[in-house]
């Protein structure tokens, strides 16, 4: 038996005896489990989960031991996930430090920076958010304006971010600020890593066209960030930003898999609504549905394909900007087809007239369209797409 | 469910590149458009290409065979698709060998290794209407003393004039029957002249006698293994239009590169860029279709069907997209006959309709999913 079968076994086994039944099911919403100094369980098998796979070290599978990692190699790794996707586990956590910063510190941070960071994510203490996104630069990032300026021992933070998912829920914030005001602007930007509880720092919620939402409009005001807390180097942030951005796209994607009713059946779900009183429509959304189904597995393939390309060695360059931008449209064309299905009980809004699943839905339809925002819009996938994978040539009004 | 390439398929891809870049170019697809033969593909080529061993490959050793499978096969049909190249792989080879291979008898196997050796050649007959459907044919078989009469008529047989025999499906014993009839006079063929400047023909069957060694496997219950050659021939054909749409998609990236327009290379237009990103994207998802479906056919998975269907689905759709965008971003360049945009793009449009367009196999997908 090769050791990636006995690997294999051993998984299968520890799997089974540690991952709750109650929680081989997809997550509803609601029921994530995001790790931070507050983790909030809502039954005790979470939390049993939760535990274990900390202790088992495997939060980050792959990362070093000396940082608390599972020290798997990438086979081991995909193995892991395999299995779990095969017993339907849920993810016992999730965090944008493990799966955004993380992978930059690794490469980037220092030795105490790793050390200071990298252990509390590893064990699930922190919880992390993305300080990108400002007012005035979004799909244009470089253009951010939040300052940090060298106080000796010190950066002093002012300005403020927008979008920022769970601002008000995180304990430290990874955010693009400028240190540099008169460098050209991609060259005067740093990553700084920020303490949401210092003095000076303000989340204010947003509201959504599909309700209250977590994401926030945080506000700087004279908010002191200790000089160790820059990663790489000064004014050095936008390479770093941009490889934290690759992990965003690629744990997008993924992001779908977790939580209902993203990535849903939509024939099953569909079928629910559509023996309803038979209407004109119903053939033409059954071709629709049927379309969108095939297009869905034509995606899934490609996930499979390309997993399997790059274990074999081959490069996938513009693979996450592929997935991020095909995954994120699919969901929103599904959820427009079922809310078709639906008729009048999708156009529900609040109280008992229309049933949770229904409300559910219709708001999980309005978020969808977050998605093809958030984290990179499709026409900014479109962009990556043509000039770094296609090579097409640049056109110098735009960078 | 192995989705990448291994090194033999690869090999053999390279191979194949390297033969038709060199024997047969889109050029001498050209050249066979304005000067047709009796059958519009070029016989010393298609020996060349038996001699290099493609007819075997999807076939066991003891048939003499290489047993290679279908994903070598479908880097043959690939690296044809790109070079626009016209050779009876596909109804000799994959239909009729599929077919034979599921259903001859140990005397009807002569004509399978014949087949594979390229000594013969078979077309399958199958289309009577202006779609493809298999499961309303009206050409009868009845059953009489010493054999059986056949009558109806056939469209679009590929590769259907002048070859060494038909197979022919009819309705026979309340099912589906299918025939070897080896070529005669009796049977009217008819050449039909099509775009892609193929060879396609009409047969009609008036009270043909056939012997009883004409029928393969048993009356009335072949349909199971009909669809499956068909099936197998869908993704064969999925995979030759993906090379073509990869031929057309470079062209196209190639010429954004170079012409120019208002004092830029057009390349650097934002509309262009985007609708080029968009066709690469499905161009990748296109991909997906094809190898998984080859995949199921070398595993014989009970999933090929709808995998199938999945493959040639997608791939019609994404041709159409390819195709389209690849004359638009010529301009008009790209509606001239000097381009070979034109031969792509008319091939591309035989290919969709051959064994089931879109339309076809969306509805074939949703019937078969559990
Ligand atoms: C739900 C949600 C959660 C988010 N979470 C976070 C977070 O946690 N942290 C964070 O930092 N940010 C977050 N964001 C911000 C997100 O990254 C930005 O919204 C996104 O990058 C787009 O920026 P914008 O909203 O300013 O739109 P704009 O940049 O103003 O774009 C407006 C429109 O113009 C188009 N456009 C812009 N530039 C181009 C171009 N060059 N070519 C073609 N089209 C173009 C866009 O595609 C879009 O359609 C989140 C956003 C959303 C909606």
């Amino acid at each position: 038996m090769s050791e990636l079968t006995e690997f294999r076994q051993q998984v299968r086994t520890w799997l089974e005896e540690n991952c709750p039944m109650s929680l081989r099911t997809p997550t509803p919403d609601g029921e994530l489990i995001w790790g931070g100094s507050e983790v909030n369980f809502t039954f005790d098998d979470q939390r049993q989960w939760f535990n274990s796979m900390r202790d088992k070290h495997w939060f980050c599978p792959s990362w070093p031991t000396q940082y608390g990692g599972g020290g798997l190699t990438a086979q081991q790794n995909s193995v892991l996930e395999s299995e779990m996707r095969r017993l339907k586990c849920r993810p016992p956590q999730i965090n944008l430090g493990i799966w955004m910063l993380g992978p930059v510190l690794l490469e980037h941070g220092t030795e105490l920076q790793k050390q200071q960071f990298l252990t509390p994510m590893t064990r699930g203490e922190v919880r992390w958010c993305q300080g990108f996104s400002e007012p005035n630069a979004g799909s244009d990032l470089a253009s951010i304006r939040t300052s940090a300026v060298d106080q000796g021992d010190h950066y002093l933070v002012n300005g403020s971010k927008i979008w920022t998912s769970y601002g008000d829920k995180s304990d430290w914030m990874y955010a693009l600020v400028r240190t540099d005001a008169k460098a050209p602007k991609h060259q005067g930007i740093s990553l700084l890593l920020l303490d949401m509880h210092s003095q000076g720092v303000q989340a204010k919620p947003i509201d959504l066209i599909s309700g209250k939402s977590s994401f926030c409009e945080v506000f700087f005001d004279n908010v002191a960030v200790p000089k160790e807390n820059l990663i790489g180097e000064l004014n050095g942030g936008w390479k770093l930003a941009k490889e934290l951005l690759q992990h965003e796209r690629s744990a997008m994607s993924k992001f779908g898999e977790f939580q209902l009713p993203t990535h849903f059946d939509l024939m099953s779900l569909m079928s629910d609504y559509m023996p309803a009183p038979h209407s004109a429509s119903e053939a033409a959304l059954v071709n629709k549905a049927v379309a969108a189904n095939m297009e869905e597995q034509a995606y899934n393939l490609t996930v499979q394909r390309l997993g399997a390309e790059m274990q074999a060695g081959q490069s996938c360059f513009g693979l996450m900007s592929i997935m991020k931008l095909v995954h994120t449209e699919q969901e929103k064309i599904k959820f427009e087809l079922l809310l078709d299905a639906m008729g009048y009980r999708g156009l529900g809004w609040e109280d008992d007239s229309f049933s949770e699943q229904e409300q559910a839905i219709t708001r999980a339809w309005l978020n969808s369209f977050s998605q093809t925002i958030a984290g990179g819009s499709s026409e900014v996938q479109l962009n990556v797409i043509a000039k770094r994978v296609l090579q097409l040539p640049e056109n110098k009004g735009v960078s | 469910m192995s989705m990448v390439y291994s090194e033999d398929d690869r090999m053999l891809a390279d191979t194949a590149e390297e033969f038709l870049s060199a024997q047969s170019p889109v050029a001498a697809q050209r050249a066979l458009r304005d000067k047709p033969t009796a059958v519009n593909f070029d016989e010393k080529i298609w020996q060349q290409m038996l001699e290099l061993g493609w007819g075997a490959i999807t076939f066991s050793e003891d048939l003499g065979g290489l047993d290679f499978g279908y994903k070598g096969m479908g880097a043959i049909f690939e690296a044809m698709g790109k070079h626009l190249s016209a050779s009876p792989m596909l109804s000799s080879v994959t239909l009729c060998g599929s077919l034979l291979q599921q259903l001859a008898n140990a005397e009807q196997q002569t004509w399978l290794t014949a087949i594979i050796s390229g000594e013969k050649r078979l077309a399958l007959a199958v289309d009577e209407h202006a779609r493809h459907d298999p499961d309303s044919m009206q050409t009868t078989a009845t059953t009489v003393v010493d054999g059986f009469v056949l009558n109806g008529k056939k469209t679009m047989v590929i590769d259907g004039v002048s070859p060494d025999g038909w197979i022919v499906a009819a309705q026979h014993n309340a099912g589906c029957s299918v025939f070897i009839v080896p070529f005669s006079e009796q049977v009217k063929v008819k050449r039909l002249n099509l775009i892609d400047a193929r060879n396609y023909a009409e047969l009609t069957f008036n009270d043909l006698k056939l012997p009883a060694e004409a029928l393969l496997g048993d009356a009335g219950n072949s349909l199971k293994a009909l669809q499956q050659a068909l099936d197998l021939g869908r993704l064969c054909l999925s995979a030759e239009m993906l090379g073509a749409i990869k031929a057309l998609f470079d062209t196209t990236i190639e010429y954004l590169k170079v012409r120019e327009q208002f004092g830029v290379k057009i390349g650097t237009f934002q509309a262009l860029q985007h609708r080029a990103a968009r066709c690469y994207v499905e161009l990748e998802l296109a991909q997906s279709c094809v190898i998984a479906a080859l995949s199921d056919a070398d595993k014989a998975d009970a999933n090929l069907a709808s995998s199938a269907s999945l493959a040639k689905w997608k791939l019609s759709k994404v041709a159409d997209l390819i195709s389209g965008e690849a004359v638009q971003m010529h301009g008009g360049i790209g509606v001239t006959d000097e381009l070979d945009i034109g031969l792509y793009l008319k091939r591309i449009r035989v290919a969709q309709m051959c064994l089931g367009d879109a339309d076809y196999h969306q509805a074939r997908f949703a019937a078969l999913a559990p």
